[in-house]
């Protein structure tokens, strides 16, 4: 049985040449770089030409706005409390409803210790409500923090767009990307959209997992969150993690390449993909409508049906994707993006995230159509809801 | 990812009894659409015995291998034999579910409880619930009422409020439920130690206790108006506290402090606390 893995928003293999630029550090080059020898000097060297790489494929204006951390999480992290520390006289932060659960979880614990965090909604295409960001920002308003792209419906936010509407009504806010979501599938240019602080995790984009960066602006000041040593200029404490960082750089290298395969080919699969289950099964569902979306991903929802018992026997198959529905998380409630997109709770439940990455083939695409009318159908046959479903079939039919 | 069994593997895979039984003698229905899962069953039964069983299940891989083990358990049973099938023996069947998965057990339990009560001959089924409360719904999130959390402590021992949410569901949503599953364990087991009087609570349970109701109960409801409290100190039936965010310095904060949290805690711990805020 061969993998088909389309579960790339959860993460991705890692790429065979990124693998291959790291070997060198774990083997021969393993010296710290902070040491004074000449033995040194390679990896000392590797970690500043990857700082390079990154600037360049954030488009910073210099390499010192870069630092490396070990994921997104740790990314996002640093830069929420590293500049809420450096403006202690202001208690407002927004946000969104849809933001992944390690940004959203560390909101809710700074609601606790006393801050104000207002949470803007999106619609039912999961676009997010400008007007409300924009009557939200206040005098004490110290960091707007906004996902570039949504993990689970590959959503983008107009970054460009809310960094004016930010510095409009008041210049001191910071303004922090999660950009996670979009590293290698879109291109990101820190400068032209106005960011601030931006986070980005390796693992999403063919590095290992394990290594991530953060992009901080230098008119931006933050306090580290991980105190120690003298590494990344003071900002992130602990021995630099050479091989990954150079596997980040390949990563980020290859990426670069790749954008404009990701942006055409890559979609045109998704795009077969997702019509291809809109056309062939009737109780299906495009969760997003016509929004703008990163290239790989799409959510789709199949009425009266849960969404594990989909995975479950895609899996037996062989094939990968995730669901926004509670039972597979452990959680009892389903997908708080879908919930916040007003999705149906006839299809909530059932809704499947597809995410494709480059290594995806055609091949893979036609027999997932191939088999997934069949796994629908007898799940379908399944469900309690069969007067609803009839009635579903003659609307559709 | 979940470690299913291979016995659950089988049912979801290739469930058994599907469909409806179009003249079935009674039917019963658990869960719903909004909630993420649920199950009807159909039977047929004839002199006292379960002749044919069917089902239909929205829900996750356990759910439908629940279901499916369920039909395949009762169908040549008698009426007196099913009756005694509880969620756990389910379980046990299908070779143990996860702990988070053990709502699926008892949506099946709860499924085939309401057939039989719909089954008109079953008049006798009164006595099995005598010793319950009357209906009453406490997680009004996903419906569970306090019935079901009853007999899901009572068939699998459960001892906590997760584990009581891992079973039924209750209290996985919102959370506005967890004092009174709290309770309902708290009444089920003082009646199992024969309705001995409760103990008096030794100092460090009763400091236990105290902190619990102030986390669990006060300060959740603080929180929504965007203030919070912490306990500071006990000292005796004196319970020292810190109002915090919006509700230090609030005018009406004298009247959260009487009306609320010393009431709440009256209730629920002591009659005789004296809630004093403390700078």
């Amino acid at each position: 049985m061969n993998l088909i893995y389309l579960d790339n928003n959860a993460t991705t293999k890692v790429a065979p040449e990124v693998l291959e630029a790291m070997m060198p550090y774990f083997k021969e080059e393993y010296a710290n770089p902070s040491s004074i020898y000449e033995f040194a000097k390679k990896s000392n060297h590797a970690v500043r030409d990857a700082r390079g790489v990154i600037k360049d494929f954030l488009n910073a204006e210099s390499e010192k706005e870069i630092i490396f951390t070990s994921c997104g999480s740790e990314s996002a992290n640093t830069a929420i409390r590293g500049v809420l520390n450096m403006n202690k006289n202001k208690r407002h932060i927004i946000t969104t409803k849809v933001e992944h659960p390690c940004v959203l979880n560390l909101y809710q614990t700074l609601e606790k210790e006393g801050y104000k965090v207002d949470y803007i909604g999106v619609n039912a295409n999961g676009e997010l409500d400008l007007a409300q960001l924009e009557e939200a920002i206040n005098y004490d308003t110290a960091l707007v923090s906004v996902m570039y792209a949504n993990n689970e419906t590959g959503v983008i936010f107009p970054i460009e767009k809310i960094s004016e509407i930010i510095k409009s009504k008041n210049k001191e806010t910071k303004f922090f990307v999660d950009a996670v979501q979009v590293a290698g599938k879109i291109p990101i240019d820190v400068q032209a959209a106005g960011i601030d602080l931006l986070g980005i995790s390796g693992h999403k984009f063919h590095a290992p997992k394990g290594v991530g960066a953060l992009y901080i602006n230098s008119k931006t000041l933050i306090t580290p969150l991980i105190i120690g040593g003298h590494q990344e200029r003071g900002k992130r404490a602990g021995t630099e993690n050479v091989p990954y960082i150079v596997g980040l750089a390949k990563a980020a290298e290859l990426a670069a390449d790749s954008l404009n395969y990701e942006m055409t080919e890559v979609k045109r699969l998704r795009d077969k993909l997702e019509t291809g289950i809109i056309k062939s099964i009737f109780n299906s569902r495009l969760n997003t409508g016509v929004a703008n979306r990163v290239p790989n991903t799409t959510n789709i929802g199949f009425e009266y049906i849960e969404g594990e018992l989909i995975l479950l026997h895609l899996s037996d198959l062989g094939i990968c994707a995730s669901s926004g529905s509670a039972c597979t998380s452990g959680s009892l409630e389903p997908s708080h993006v879908l919930r916040a997109m007003n999705v149906p709770f006839t299809s909530i439940h059932g809704s499947i995230r597809w995410s494709l990455s480059k290594y995806t083939t055609e091949k893979e695409i036609d027999y997932v159509l191939e088999v997934l009318p069949g796994i629908i159908e007898k799940i379908t046959k399944l469900s309690p809801y069969q007067e609803e479903l009839a009635n579903l079939k003659r609307l559709k039919g | 990812m979940w470690d299913y069994s291979e016995k659950v593997m089988d049912h979801y895979r290739n469930p058994r009894n599907v469909g409806k039984i179009d003249n079935a003698d009674a039917i019963g229905e658990a869960g719903s659409l909004a909630c993420g899962d649920s199950l009807k069953i159909y039977l047929k039964i004839k002199d006292g015995i379960v002749t044919d069983a069917k089902f239909q299940t929205f829900g996750c891989g356990s759910a439908v291998a629940s279901s499916s083990i369920l039909t395949e358990m009762i169908i040549g049973k008698t009426v007196e034999e099913v009756k005694k099938i509880t969620n756990k023996d389910i379980a046990d069947q299908l070779g143990g579910l996860p702990p988070e998965k053990m709502h699926c057990s008892v949506m099946g339990y709860e499924a085939l409880e309401d057939a039989l009560k719909n089954f008109d001959d079953m008049t006798d089924l009164d006595d099995l619930r005598n010793e319950k409360k009357e209906e009453k719904i406490v997680c009004t999130c996903f419906n569970v009422t306090e019935n079901l959390i009853w007999d899901a402590i009572k068939q699998n021992g459960l001892k906590t409020v997760e584990e009581v949410t891992n079973y039924t569901k209750a209290g996985g949503a919102c959370g506005k439920c967890k004092g009174l599953i709290q309770d309902i364990i708290d009444t089920y087991y003082k009646k199992e130690e024969n309705k001995k009087d409760a103990p008096a609570l030794s100092p460090a349970q009763r400091i236990l206790k105290i902190n619990n109701v102030i986390e669990s109960q006060i300060s959740p409801e603080l929180r929504k108006d965007g203030g919070d409290i912490t306990l500071v100190d006990i000292d005796g039936n004196k319970v020292l506290v810190k109002l915090r965010g919006k509700c230090s310095g609030c005018k009406n904060s004298h009247l959260t402090l009487k009306a609320f949290v010393e009431s709440t805690l009256r209730e629920t711990v002591d009659k005789n606390i004296d809630v004093i805020e403390v700078a």
